[in-house]
């Protein structure tokens, strides 16, 4: 068995709550609260604990740890994702995964880690005047989060269902590059998407959250931020909503947090909610607007051979051949990755039903899938889409699909099935209703010509939610200013990936660790008066 | 929550489902003879869905997973019934508006009128021939109607993910589960 540094730190007395335990309403007081604990708030509250600052973090999702993961997607998309995994566009026609338990996405994600593409801050710098992040700007925080969560190459060998995706690159002349990942010791089990058994990962769960906790931060969980209450441009407190037993919808009771200073760090659809539902001043609409998904296309194919894609780093390797050989504000370009298999998600994924998908889940272990992340939000026809709230106030992202990003999910679906072919598949499936499996890349170039793309007809997921609390130099053009600090509140910070006024161009957790630490640490300089700690 | 920069989706945004639609809907929830079971908070795992509900599934389940169920008829109804349940559990798992239009798709499906009008089934579910079944989901996935894309495709996750939540559809596919660690 594994040592669990959860349940080592609550027997040394940690200080965590769980708010759908709660008899009566609770009342803590703090230097800074925090909302959400994935990679803005972790990052956050290890900066702001180390600065000798007091904090309160408040997590919507459940505290599980070590000896909850057994990497069973029956328990994991349940327990760790958003609406058990099945979180959707306000149409439907895009599903979101994204992690709800502390650590956030962090616990979750596949650890590929790339630092923010140097074409995306210079674009930043023209179009939003973020010039403070371009060139060397980011470059000490990087470095710091790097040596942090031991951010490296992954030299072990890549599974086989990673070097299809270089094999058939490699084939027709497409460069590839190897993942940089954050884990110690990592057994290359595959898994990493039901949260690490091992503690090789390094989320949030297993750093800065534990040194937040070991420093005497207060940690809520099941939690929901309904309010933050203000008068004028102050911030007063936070009114959140202990979770019914379920751990799903709202309770009775109450948590109020009342602090000096206020972060949000509860993802790019739940911060954005926050501020709509706190009537937070936003003369510009801006909350909510902009925000961005890395549209994602799906490509299978099934090979003569085993792939076994449920064993081994789930990404290992990548491809930027699609994002470089475009302007970034011509054409919408595309990062190629893998996916992971697992029977429930490529069930979910694989479309059809009765035989025709009884055929191909026979060949589960033959499969092999590429990805293809479309950069949005680089073009006046990508302009992303709206958070906005239910009826109930829950929040939910409407983002149509322009024709603009449909022709690029086409040119997508074609450079998947061609590399795929080039790597020896034997046949094909864009993951669309309409396509059937193409045996030749001739087959495959015809087919997919003429397929229709359309909203649910064209499959599109999202695991990186960016957008909607902008940053920028101006309040007409952001939501909040290059240092995280709300245009209209004083006390109030957004550190989480909804500050990101475009999408990235990769995925963004180390983005957010660098720019989370950067803002961090200006913020605890303003708040103690002292030079910010350096955290490794 | 008046301010005016906020901005609302209606469930009938969500759904989609048009002035004809709503109309059916309303209709049909007069007209429902037994209660919905409300959410009920606190207690965990408590069953998310009615009878109706459970009897449309009977009926979809066998057609959506054949030629992945067992061909041994007990085998087979055991292991629809546990599919049953895992959509049951996973239901009783989502945020209180996933489920409400889910208790709405099942209360379109099991009104006698409407289960005619929308998936031209003509006999109650537990009676309905599978291929009657069969072309109700085909048709629903091919449809060009935003309702029946939607419910189609909650119909495919949810069966799907529950039956290949359970590792009894694992050797099947050549999955062998997670490794088993020291």
């Amino acid at each position: 068995m594994y040592p669990d540094p959860i349940e080592q730190g609550l027997a040394r007395g940690w200080k965590v709550i769980d708010a759908s335990r709660l008899v009566r309403d609770l009342v803590l007081e703090a230097d800074v609260a925090i909302v959400g604990t994935g990679a803005g708030g972790g990052v956050t509250a290890e900066i702001l604990g180390a600065a000798g600052l007091s904090i309160v973090m408040l997590e919507e999702g459940p505290l599980k740890s070590t000896r909850d993961f057994h990497m069973l997607e029956a328990e994991a998309y349940r327990q760790l994702y958003q609406e058990s995994a099945s979180r959707k566009t306000l149409d439907n026609a895009i599903s979101i995964l994204q992690g709800r338990c502390v650590g956030g996405s962090t616990t979750v994600n596949w650890t590929s880690s790339f630092r923010t593409p140097p074409a995306t801050l210079a674009y930043w710098q023209r179009e939003f005047g973020l010039g403070a992040l371009s060139g060397d700007g980011l470059l000490p925080r990087f470095e710091m989060m790097e040596r942090r969560l031991s951010i490296a190459p992954w030299h072990v060998a890549p599974n086989a269902n990673n070097e299809l995706l270089r094999r058939g690159a490699e084939r027709l002349g497409i460069s590839t590059g190897v993942v940089r990942r954050n884990v110690r010791g990592c057994l290359d089990l595959g898994y990493c998407g039901m949260g690490c058994p091992t503690n090789a990962k390094q989320s949030m769960l297993v750093t800065t959250l534990p040194a937040a906790l070991e420093r005497g931060a207060t940690l809520v969980t099941r939690a929901r931020v309904q309010r933050l209450a203000r008068r004028d441009e102050r911030a007063l407190q936070i009114e959140a909503s202990g979770l019914a037993a379920g751990g799903i919808e709202a309770g009775t009771s109450r948590v109020i947090v009342r602090a000096r200073h206020y972060v949000l760090a509860a993802g790019a659809i739940g911060s954005p909610a926050i501020l709509q539902r706190s009537g937070v001043p936003d003369p510009g609409q801006l909350v909510g607007a902009r925000t961005f998904l890395h549209p994602t296309m799906i490509s299978a194919a099934f090979l003569p051979e085993r792939v076994n894609g449920y064993a081994g780093a789930p990404q290992a390797l990548y491809s930027d051949h699609f994002l470089d050989d475009v302007a970034i504000d011509g054409p919408i370009g595309f990062k190629l990755e893998v996916a992971p298999l697992h029977p429930v998600l490529f069930g979910m994924t694989l479309p059809g039903f009765a035989a025709r998908h009884a055929e191909l889940m026979r060949e589960f272990s033959r499969a092999q899938v590429v990805l293809a992340l479309m950069r949005d939000g680089f073009n006046a026809e990508s302009p992303g889409g709206i958070v906005g709230l239910r009826r109930d106030g829950s929040p939910v992202l409407a983002y149509p699909i322009s024709e603009f990003i449909w022709r690029g999910a086409r040119r997508a679906l074609l450079a998947m099935a061609e590399i795929q072919f080039a790597a020896g598949a034997r046949k094909v499936y864009p993951v669309h209703e309409d396509a059937e499996g193409y045996s030749s890349w001739r087959a495959a170039k015809a087919g997919i010509e003429r397929l229709a793309m359309k909203p649910r007809v064209a499959r599109v997921v999202s695991a990186h939610v960016m957008g909607g609390c902008g940053m920028a130099d101006d309040p007409r053009r952001g939501v909040v200013g290059v240092s995280g600090r709300h245009f209209h509140v004083e006390n109030l910070s957004v550190h989480d990936g909804s500050v990101f006024p475009t999408s990235l161009g990769a995925n963004p957790q180390l983005s957010i660790y660098a720019l989370a630490a950067r803002n961090a640490s200006l913020l605890a300089r303003e708040l103690t008066g002292r030079p910010a700690p350096v955290v490794a | 929550m008046r301010d005016s920069n906020i901005r609302m989706f209606t469930r009938r945004d969500f759904l989609k489902v048009g002035a004809t639609g709503a109309f059916v809907l309303a209709s049909v929830r007069l007209g429902r003879s037994q209660p919905v079971p409300s959410h009920r908070d606190g207690v965990m795992d408590a069953p998310a869905l009615d009878a109706g509900a459970r009897e449309v599934l009977a009926a979809i389940v066998p057609v959506m997973l054949a030629g992945a169920l067992p061909a041994d008829r007990s085998a087979r109804s055991e292991r629809t019934a546990a599919t049953i349940d895992g959509v049951d559990h996973a239901v009783a798992g989502l945020p209180a508006h996933a489920q409400r239009d889910l208790r709405d798709l099942f209360t379109l499906l099991g009104f006698a009128p409407t289960r005619w009008l929308l998936a031209r089934v003509r006999r109650p579910w537990r009676e309905a021939p599978e291929r009657e079944v069969a072309a109700f989901l085909e048709s629903w996935r091919a449809s060009g109607w935003a309702l029946k894309q939607q419910a189609y495709q909650a119909f495919h996750e949810l069966v799907f993910a529950a039956y290949y939540a359970d590792s009894e559809s694992w050797p099947d596919i050549g999955y062998p589960g997670p490794p088993v660690l020291d």
